[in-house]
């Protein structure tokens, strides 16, 4: 009975991005039923690979939902959200490229070192950030404002105005398809993140910490929690992401520019960990909600790409549809809901009590 | 209505999602009345004071005004406060960053423009004639717990109301402020106010009280004058159960063996908030630091617990040298601690009953090491017996859970550790008296098994009843420490009072 | 003991709140840098007008950090201020220009009344959402700034320069003081020149100052930044007061957005970009704070004139180059929040220290006074 009540309270939480991706699908149906269609076909390169709106979704998707995922770690400890991720990104894409350019072409073992190093410098950023939050309590959007404003400043300044092209086979098989397997590699970045989360929350009690200093720093503190570790280590999971992100935004254009490197991204992150149901005040938190989110956020790009908006019209059409979403998730619809649900149970009971 | 009523409220219920809060409650205040409203936690008292005050909409019912025809229809607390019901609650309700002018008089009167000279002003004879120690342009959050207290009653007195409620005022006020504030109350209902008083200090009640209405289970039990009630029948009433229970534990007291060896041991411990005490603890010993409010009581065992910066100070656990400047420290040596104030410091709300028990144990056990599901559930559902924790489920947010029951799962927290030093800070609070027993027992039960316990509580009968040493304190030093014999009521409150020769 | 006479603490001076204490560090920090920049630069900055041209050039700032004070006292925040200026500068641009050949006053009120109403609309929106549907501020002014942003290039993606003659009048009108200005070489005393958007800007700082701190709007708006439930406990209409608060920022938004077409007069999709990232670093440089319950518009002002000055001094140096501006920007940035940080920790700390003492004060002050009345009783 108890694990019963438990699984509706939890799906409560992904109830409305669940109705929102339903929603979504169904429209395409209707509007045009080849949306779903996935064709193999061979791409510049001569592999075969998959194709079609709903494969383009969930690849490029993949950024937005890594980087949701340690949004959503760093919301959940923080109660606020880190607004630098894009820029730190363009200064992880440039360490990278720097890397690469230092060690004189691109090989799988410099790629990797390359990213080994850019991963060491956004996780250092993210430690600013995270020192400026957790030690000087300051909110994370605040401290957060500074490398928003500066960050891509930064990266310009690592790597000077050019703007490198990137072409090897190493680099495609991350940005595009390895040769042989016809998914993009990008989903695997996105299954590999999560699964490494989910390995995380599995074997240490991060989640049960994060929660608690989330939701009661100061009793969270008096058990014994250190809330400043938590929290930074929050900001530290998000240096990982933004890293990986990086990584594939660098891999999918084959170059780095610093000004356009996930731009925008952060606010795509914050909005999906919204849509996900999860609070942005900080406490309990739902990683598949953020997630979903991020791949509602991706469907509702590609479907008005298919409709033919102007790219950059689609804001406009995207501002209404996230209104929607959220008032349709907001507390007060949802009391509304309930009291509405339950007095159509009584009167349903009454009505049967009567027969 | 009837001459002399100011109040009636006919028939009230008000449901929660799986709790009947209110069940068909009656209640009538008359002109010039202190009413004691009585109840266990989870009684009704304060959803009923929140229905009255329009911070909750009744389901059904009707109230009644004196000087409002017919019906009251009370849908905001800003609409209570035009037809005269005021109310000041246990938390405080006013605005940290405003001055004290202004919290007196915000959200009252019209016109759009604020005139700053004429209220502070005016904040300043009220507060002068009701001998409140706070300057009318002091920014409200300069001022001690007390004083706000006392500036919420100031600001409900100047609101000329016919309805004044004190929910729990008292409980963050010393003997002399709770004095003060009972001239006030009798002040005002000389000018016919009628008051509603809410608290659960039984003695204050048969203070000032006119007449009970006693609530049990959202459930009317009666209204009654209080010459007529003698305090055992009125306890009889609340729990539904005789004093017995109370009485028996008065005659018990500790009866456990008290080891020689210390369990703890601190020699000139000091943290930012205390200063330099020496303290130590046997095997098996409850023991109590007593003093008046901001004595320095709670703020002597955080820092033994390590909760506030500690400064300096040589600890020894079991004769060993340790060193605790951190919660952590402190449970990795075995002790555990109970917060003072539990809403802020005790419960993680939103987290669930199962993982507000098993809290204090992932912690010590480090986080590389977490407890699977299943055990998780099984020390849930042992626990949950054990105290007899009343929650739906153990997947059920602490939050929704009656104070009582709150203070039990983080007692639970704590057992669950198996501390072999236990410090519990108010753990009686804001709790009503079933379940007040209930702790007290506990704690004896604990120590015959052979824990140490610090017991503090503010209620000295209770401490009297539990420890076999008590450390009396004043401003913020140990003036005296009682033992055996020295363990009466006047003598504690002799070495509070007129400790002058321990002193240097 | 220290207290004996309430009358004689009365007439001590209190000691600063938060807000007074932050806002008169921005403010010293504003005139160090000047006095700095005139001492050290000199050029420009020798002549009175540079600091007119300051308030020229950066009048939509002062206006939107004002916006976004006020909900930030709230507790809330609104990220839509620069997509409403920038669609309000291309509705505008549009509107004004399809009025051309008719009466300058008519069709500039016109226009104004256009800006106003995009802003209200946006404001009443965004108020409603907020306060009424309880959403969380920064998602729904984050889809605000989308909406804005999206409806500006649905408008016109090419950049539309105002050709109406009688607007471009009011661009150039700009209002002379005669006292103050600069010598020229040849002797003829050159008088410091304002734009009317900046006169607008110092109205809107002085209104806004008042509403905050003389009615009860005003403060209605703090009650409900420092503690919400206390608020509403207190008999204030919290959600009427979000609401407003957001209305009120809205519609200074689209006024922004026409001060900005004053002074640079063509719509364009980009305009204003992240600017209300530049109006948020105005408002905590001036000592509000993003949880709610302190700040002030004064101090909004003197935060975004600071961040003026460091763009001129940088543009005025060797250094000039956009990425140095962003750097110098984030550096201040990062200055004044861990400034901040530092005081507010400091003044935790001794405010729990005081309340200690003033306990035990209070304790001593009743045993005296209760001594006496015992005396008096026998």
């Amino acid at each position: 009975m108890s694990k019963k009540k438990n699984g509706s309270s939890g799906l409560g939480q992904l109830l409305i991005p669940l109705i929102a991706l339903g929603i979504l699908v169904l429209f395409n149906l209707f509007r045009d039923i080849s949306f779903f269609s996935i064709t193999m076909r061979v791409n510049n390169s001569g592999n075969i690979v998959l194709a079609g709106n709903l494969i383009s979704i969930i690849d490029n998707a993949s950024e937005l939902a890594i980087i949701a995922m340690g949004m959503t770690l760093v919301t959940a400890a923080c109660g606020g959200q880190d607004i630098s991720v894009g820029a730190v990104a363009a200064i992880s894409g440039a360490v990278l490229v720097k890397v690469l350019q230092g060690m004189g072409g691109i090989t799988p073992v410099s790629l990797l070192l390359g990213f080994l190093a850019a991963t060491l410098v956004t996780i250092l950023f993210k430690l600013f950030n995270g020192t400026l939050v957790a030690v000087f309590r300051i909110q994370p959007m605040i401290a957060t404002l500074i490398l928003f404003s500066c960050g891509r400043s930064i990266a310009y300044w690592i790597n000077g105005d050019a703007t490198p092209q990137l072409y090897a086979p190493i680099i495609d098989s991350i940005g595009k398809t390895i040769p042989g397997i016809p998914i993009p590699t990008p989903i695997f970045a996105v299954l590999l993140m999560g699964l490494l989360l989910i390995l995380l929350f599995r074997f240490t009690s991060l989640r049960l910490y994060t929660q608690s200093v989330g939701i009661n720093q100061g009793a969270a503190r008096l058990n014994g929690i250190n809330p400043t570790t938590v929290k930074l280590i929050s900001f530290v999971i998000l240096g990982v992401c933004v890293s990986i992100a990086a990584l594939l935004g660098v891999c999918r254009m084959h170059q780095l520019n610093h000004k356009n490197l996930l731009v925008d991204i952060e606010m795509d992150a914050i909005l999906a960990v919204a849509i996900g149901g999860n609070s942005l005040g900080g406490g309990k938190f739902k990683l598949i909600g953020s997630i979903l989110g991020a791949y509602i956020i991706q469907m509702l790009t590609t479907t008005l790409y298919a409709m033919n908006v102007n790219p950059v019209n689609i804001k406009a059409y995207k501002a209404i549809v996230i209104i929607l979403i959220v008032v349709a998730g907001s507390p007060v619809i949802k009391r509304g809901l309930t009291a509405l649900w339950k007095k159509l149970r009584t009167n349903k009971a009454q009505t049967e009590g009567v027969n | 209505m009837e001459d002399g009523i100011v109040l009636t409220m006919r028939g009230i219920c008000k449901a929660f999602p799986g709790v009947k809060a209110l069940n068909n409650v009656d209640f009538t205040l008359r002109k010039g009345e202190i009413h004691a409203l009585m109840g266990e936690n989870g009684a009704g008292k304060s959803t009923l004071i929140k229905v009255l005050t329009g911070v909750y909409e009744k389901d059904a019912g009707s109230i009644c005004i004196d000087g409002c025809p017919g019906e009251a229809h009370i849908h905001s607390p800003q609409q209570a406060q035009e037809i005269g019901i005021s109310t000041v609650y246990q938390e405080i309700t006013l605005c940290p960053n405003l001055t004290v002018a202004e919290n007196m008089f915000i959200g009252r009167g019209k016109g759009a423009i604020v005139h700053w000279k004429e209220y502070e002003k005016r904040a300043d004879e009220i507060l002068k004639s009701l001998g409140i120690p706070a300057r009318a342009n002091q920014e409200l959050s300069r001022c001690s717990l007390a004083v706000q207290q006392m500036v919420a009653i100031a600001r409900a007195v100047d609101m000329n109301c016919k309805v004044l409620i004190l929910d729990e005022p008292t409980s963050s006020l010393d003997d002399n402020e709770v004095a003060r504030l009972f001239q006030l109350m009798r002040d005002l209902k000389a000018k016919g106010v009628g008051i509603i008083f809410v608290t659960h200090f039984l003695e204050q009640v048969y203070q000032v009280s006119d007449r009970i209405t006693v609530l049990r289970n959202g459930e009317l039990v009666g209204e009654y004058v209080v010459e007529k009630l003698p305090q055992v029948e009125l306890v009889a009433k609340m729990m539904g159960k005789s004093l017995d229970d109370l009485a028996e534990l008065e005659r018990i007291g500790q009866k456990g063996a008290i080891s020689d060896n210390c369990v703890y041991e601190a020699a000139a411990l000091s943290s930012s908030e205390c200063r330099p005490f020496d303290f130590h603890i046997r095997g098996g010993e409850v023991n109590g630091f007593t003093g008046l409010l901001g004595s320095g009581r709670s703020e002597s065992v955080r820092a033994i617990f390590g909760a506030d910066r500690v400064t300096g100070g040589k600890i020894r656990i079991k004769g060993k040298a340790a060193r605790i400047t951190k919660p952590h420290d402190a449970m990795k040596n075995g002790i555990g601690y109970l917060p003072e104030d539990r809403k802020r410091d005790g419960i993680i709300a939103d987290l669930s009953v199962r993982d507000n028990i098993i809290l204090a144990l992932q912690v010590i056990q480090g986080m590389n090491h977490p407890i699977s599901r299943a055990k998780a559930e099984a020390f849930a559902d042992e626990y949950i017996a054990a105290l007899q924790i009343k929650t739906a489920s153990q997947d059920t947010p602490i939050k929704s859970l009656s104070g009582g029951n709150q203070q039990k799962v983080i007692l639970a927290r704590w057992l669950l550790t198996h501390p072999q030093y236990l410090i519990l800070d108010e753990p009686t609070r804001g709790i009503d008296v079933g379940t007040k027993a209930e702790i007290q027992k506990l704690v004896l039960k604990l120590a015959e098994e052979g824990m140490s316990i610090t017991f503090i509580s503010s209620e000295i009968e209770e401490m009297l009843r539990t420890c076999s040493r008590l450390i009396v304190m004043r401003d913020r030093k140990i003036v005296g420490e009682l033992t055996g014999d020295d363990l009466t009521q006047a003598q504690v409150m002799k070495t509070i009072a007129g400790g002058e020769q321990t002193d240097e | 003991m220290f207290e004996k006479k309430n009358g004689a603490a009365l007439r001590t001076r209190e000691p600063l709140t938060d807000t007074q204490m932050l806002m008169f560090i921005s403010i010293g920090i504003f005139a160090a840098m000047y006095l700095a920049a005139v001492l050290f630069m000199g050029g420009g900055f020798r002549k009175p007008q540079m600091f007119f041209d300051l308030l020229n050039d950066n009048a939509a700032l002062i206006i939107i950090s004002c916006a976004l004070t006020i909900v930030m006292i709230t507790g809330g925040i609104n990220i839509s201020v620069g997509g409403v200026i920038g669609l309000t500068t291309m509705a505008c641009a549009i509107f004004v220009n399809s009025r051309s050949g008719e009466s300058g006053t008519v069709s500039i009120l016109l226009t104004l009344l256009l800006a106003l109403g995009i802003g209200l609309g946006f404001g009443v929106l965004q108020g409603f959402l907020v306060a009424r549907l309880e959403i969380q501020p920064f998602i729904v002014t984050l889809a605000g700034m989308f909406l804005a942003r999206g409806l500006t290039t649905i408008l016109s993606l090419e950049p539309v320069t105002v050709s109406h003659e009688g607007f471009q009048a009011l661009v150039e009108s700009r209002v002379k003081i005669p006292w103050l200005g600069y010598v020229a070489p040849n002797g003829n005393l050159i008088p410091a020149k304002i734009e009317i958007g900046a006169i607008v800007a110092i109205c809107v700082v002085i209104l806004m100052a008042l509403t905050l701190h003389n009615t009860r709007f005003g403060r209605n708006v703090y009650a409900v930044g420092g503690n919400p439930q206390s608020a509403l406990m207190l008999g204030i209409n919290v959600k009427r007061t979000v609401f407003w608060a957001y209305v009120i920022s809205g519609l200074l938004s689209g006024l922004a957005g026409f001060v900005f077409l004053m002074h640079k007069p063509a719509g364009n999709a980009s305009v204003a970009m992240r600017s209300e990232m530049d109006a948020i670093a105005a408002s905590i440089i001036g000592g509000t704070l993003l949880t709610g319950g302190v700040g002030n518009v004064i101090g909004s002002f003197f935060g975004a004139m600071i961040l003026a000055t460091i763009q001129k001094i940088i543009f005025l140096s060797p250094l000039n180059a956009s990425w140095w501006q962003d750097m110098a920007n984030g550096a201040m940035l990062c200055f004044f929040i861990l400034l901040q940080s530092l005081i507010l920790m400091r003044r935790n700390n001794s405010k729990t220290a005081g309340k200690l003492q003033k306990n035990l004060k209070i304790h001593k002050a009743d045993k005296t006074t209760e001594g006496k009345e015992e005396k008096h009783e026998t």
